[in-house]
């Protein structure tokens, strides 16, 4: 065993543990650490984490209770056609593993964050939770101003749960810490879709999540010792489909799904499990009034997903277009949870446009508890042959 | 019981009144082309009907032409069909039979092609699916298409931010494409004197409503809602005909109310009102009849619903405002029913609870629709606990037959209506309603 396959392997030990630890062990000890220090947890699929920062707290991404989570109390909430995330998530709230929260934000995704923000404000009313609401109209003067607005009041209420003004220059400086997030982000994924025998996906997976709940200066830290103990580290290359994975944007599938896609033959070259670790294309500037760069970055320089309106008819669908290409992969895995509306409904269109494009697909629904993994095996499996066969032609 | 005749007369009038509206609104849709108008859809939630006349436009309303398929048992083979073409069995089934009944030819509930739209208004009011329904309409139709988006009110009220948004998208974006669609300039003078006559048909809607308050109701609030709610949700709010209509339903109403006489329903008139209840959530509309049978044949009476307020909630105080035109309007979308936050829906099913002295809740849970139903479960506990009455749950869907399980139903209603029983003589109820 060569240091540096230890390196990756103690990186993603690591990174398993943050993962496992439905207690967030690491979130309760960042806080008490330092007296005055708060903690604001944020449901998919996306909150602008500078400004919590910037008040001097964690972001903590909720992302359900996973496989790993039993549900007994979270089922009394929901009728059997809703999803599981807001089962596990309002499980781990009844069963006091987000007492230490002291914010929810629910981010404008589908109704069943939507409703379940008002359901948090009734079940823990000492809580101060948010439905936090982007703009579906792009014009600066429209949409631009509701939503630095919107910002504005989000960052009263962050500043009045950490006792203390949020200041611009607070907001520059945790925008260039997350600029410096994003493009590392980016960089395993240009890193992996380059060389994806090197980063496997299930890795890959572990070292994102670590990055919903690491403070942001040491996730970048991980970053960094991640790409270079992955570059140094000698794997074996195999002869498998390139794939780009989507729908899989809020509840997300258990871990041994990814394992079982890469397992079949497929290399998973891009995704969309946590869009908000890349959801700007690029640097918010750090220069000038930091509110309305986050809100001019949102408008025009910004990810698009189901949960956002595309008014261009004709660029409909073209997100997903581009990231085959800019990934090389092959072929498309949409994978949804079942009863999910913004992956579900969003998928006919979605695949009209890959067919106009020549560009294979097929799909499936799973459950974040899901333990049966044989048929996404050999759906996924047959999939890669035949994009094999396909290319051969 | 000479008043008798009389009260016929008017009854039939305003229900005469209302299928010749219905109606005549799809004649002008069928024609619409030929007629030279200019066509455009929207929803029932944030439906700017009285901006939409002063285009000359015909409104179409996909949701509406879905409840005619459902009640006429059409939309089940639709659904089928939008399945088989790859949409999601757990999506709305509104969606569904839309698009099956476009995939079949489109034809109207009355067998005449419905008219390609000019211009979908997507008013994003209340419901995710909304964005996603039109935006599959886009692709099929490849036609205008305006966002409208309306903020959810997160925090149980309309902000200023909220409001001065959906008056810019009024101003910057909505009025420019009507006016680009159908030719016509806009005269906010036209859009002023459809918002007055709004306003009255709201004041004597607001009456007919608030008559339930009575012991017996002369309505029900919920089945009957229905029929009562379809001019002021449609294609009719801002006209003088639903003006009319109104004024004709309180007129008969009145008659009602006078004589202490119950609601009617298919099966004549309800002389004894022996529960009432308030119902949350959508009816089932593929056995509609039959469900509005299982209430009324136990003598259950609904006395207010959410439902009636999915298209505009008026009870509350809010008039359609010829003054502040674009500002009403956005105020009027804000309010909508389904825009307003789980803690306020609660504290408005509790309302109805008390101020029309209700004997309990019961929740119809609609498996299409997540807007209404994620936190239902939540909804039922809470008003148990706040009011002290008890609440039922069943789970039924809008226009997929599949999900509607009489007998199944039939049984909860049952033993819900006897768990009420049971309270009022004291007894310790010994069957849940779950
Ligand atoms: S999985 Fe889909 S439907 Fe469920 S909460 Fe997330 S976005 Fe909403
Ligand atoms: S999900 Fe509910 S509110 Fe939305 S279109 Fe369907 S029935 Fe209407």
């Amino acid at each position: 065993m060569t240091m540096t396959s230890t390196a990756t392997a103690d990186i993603v030990a690591r990174c398993q543990s943050l993962f496992d630890d439905l207690n967030f062990a690491y979130a309760r000890e960042w806080k008490a650490a330092t007296p005055g220090r708060k903690v604001i947890g944020y449901l998919p699929f996306y909150v602008p984490r500078e400004l919590i920062h910037a008040a001097g707290a964690l972001p903590l991404g909720v992302l359900g209770g996973g496989d790993q989570l039993e549900v007994i109390h979270g089922d009394a909430y929901y009728q059997s056609y809703i999803c599981r995330i807001p089962r596990s998530t309002v499980e781990l709230g009844v069963t006091g593993r987000l007492d230490f929260v002291d914010g929810m934000l629910f981010p404008s995704i589908c109704d069943v964050i939507r409703n379940l923000s008002g359901m948090w404000k009734i079940m823990f009313p000492k809580v101060k939770s948010r439905y936090f609401d982007v703009p579906q109209n792009y014009r600066d003067e429209v949409g631009g101003t509701f939503y630095i607005n919107e910002l504005g009041e989000l960052r009263q209420m962050l500043a009045e749960i950490s006792g203390r003004e949020v200041g611009d220059d607070a907001i520059r400086a945790s925008i260039a810490l997350y600029n410096e997030n994003r493009r590392l982000v980016r960089e395993v994924y240009a890193f992996r879709a380059k060389q994806p025998w090197k980063a496997p996906s299930a890795e890959v997976y572990l070292v994102m999540r670590a990055g919903m709940i690491l403070a942001v200066e040491e996730h970048n830290r991980l970053l960094r010792d991640y790409l270079a103990a992955a570059a140094a580290e000698d794997r074996p290359r195999r002869d498998n489909s390139r794939v780009v994975i989507t729908g899989a944007f809020c509840e997300q599938p258990p871990l041994s799904l990814i394992k079982s896609i890469e397992l079949a033959g497929c290399y998973i070259v891009d995704d969309d499990f946590m869009l908000v670790n890349r959801w700007e294309h690029s640097d918010v500037p750090v220069e000038g009034d930091p509110i309305q760069n986050l809100a001019l970055a949102y408008l025009h320089n910004s990810g698009d997903t189901s949960a956002k309106y595309e008014p261009d008819q004709k660029k409909k669908g073209l997100y997903l277009v581009e990231a085959v290409k800019r990934s090389g992969a092959e072929g498309v895995i949409f994978a949804a949870p079942s009863f999910c509306d913004p992956a579900l409904l969003e998928r006919p269109m979605l695949q009209e446009v890959l067919a106009a494009h020549g560009i294979p697909y097929i799909a499936f629904k799973y459950a974040e508890n899901s333990g049966q993994m044989q048929p996404i095996r050999e759906q996924a499996g047959t999939f890669a042959d035949s994009i094999k066969l396909w290319s051969e032609q | 019981m000479s008043a008798m005749p009389a009260s016929e007369t008017v009854k039939e009038l305003s229900m005469l009144k209302q299928k010749e509206m219905i109606a005549g609104n799809y004649e002008m849709l069928a024609t619409a082309k030929e007629a030279g108008r200019k066509v455009v859809s929207t929803f029932v939630p944030g439906n700017l009907n009285e901006l939409m006349m002063c285009f000359d436009m015909v409104n179409n309303l996909p949701e509406i032409n879905a409840i005619q398929n459902a009640m006429r048992k059409k939309s089940g083979g639709y659904i089928m069909e939008a399945e088989k073409r790859g949409h999601s069995e757990d999506v709305c089934t509104y969606v569904k039979a839309d698009l099956g009944m476009l995939a079949k030819g489109n034809l109207g509930p009355d067998g005449r092609p419905l008219p390609d739209p000019d211009l979908l208004l997507l008013s994003y009011t209340g419901c995710f699916t909304f964005m996603k329904w039109f935006e599959l309409l886009r692709q099929q139709y490849k036609c205008e298409t305006a966002m409208l988006h309306v903020p959810y009110e997160g925090d149980g009220h309309a902000s200023k931010n909220m409001r001065d948004y959906v008056v810019k998208q009024l101003k910057e974006e909505v009025i420019p494409k009507l006016e680009r669609v159908s030719g016509i300039k806009f005269d906010i003078d036209r859009l002023r004197q459809y918002l007055k006559e709004s306003a009255k048909a709201e004041e004597d809607f607001v009456w007919v409503l608030e008559s339930a308050k009575h012991k017996p109701s002369p309505i029900d609030a919920y089945f009957g809602g229905v029929y009562y709610i379809g001019p002021i949700f449609t294609a009719f709010r801002g006209t003088a005909d639903a003006t009319e209509y109104y004024r004709l339903l309180r007129q008969e109403i009145e008659q009602r109310v006078a004589q202490k006489l119950g609601p009617v329903t298919p099966d004549g008139e309800i002389h004894q009102e022996r529960y009432r209840l308030v119902v949350e959530g959508p009816p089932n509309w593929t056995s509609f009849r039959d469900f509005w049978k299982m209430f009324y044949d136990e003598g259950a009476i609904v006395v207010a619903s959410s439902y009636t307020k999915v298209g505009g909630v008026y009870d509350l105080g809010f008039r359609h405002d010829p003054e502040h035109p674009l500002e009403s309007l956005a105020e009027y979308c804000l309010g909508c029913y389904t825009n307003r936050n789980l803690p306020s829906r609660i504290d408005l099913l509790e309302k109805y609870i008390r101020d029309y002295e209700a004997d309990g809740l019961l929740i119809n849970s609609i498996k299409s629709c997540n807007s209404f139903s994620a936190g239902q479960l939540l909804v039922l506990r809470e008003i148990e606990r706040r009011t002290g009455k008890p609440a039922a749950f069943i789970e039924t869907d809008l226009c997929d037959p599949r999900y509607f399980s009489p007998a199944n139903i039939k049984t909860r209603l049952e033993s819900y209506l006897q768990m009420i029983e049971q309270k009022r003589h004291g007894a310790a109820p010994s069957v849940a309603a779950e």
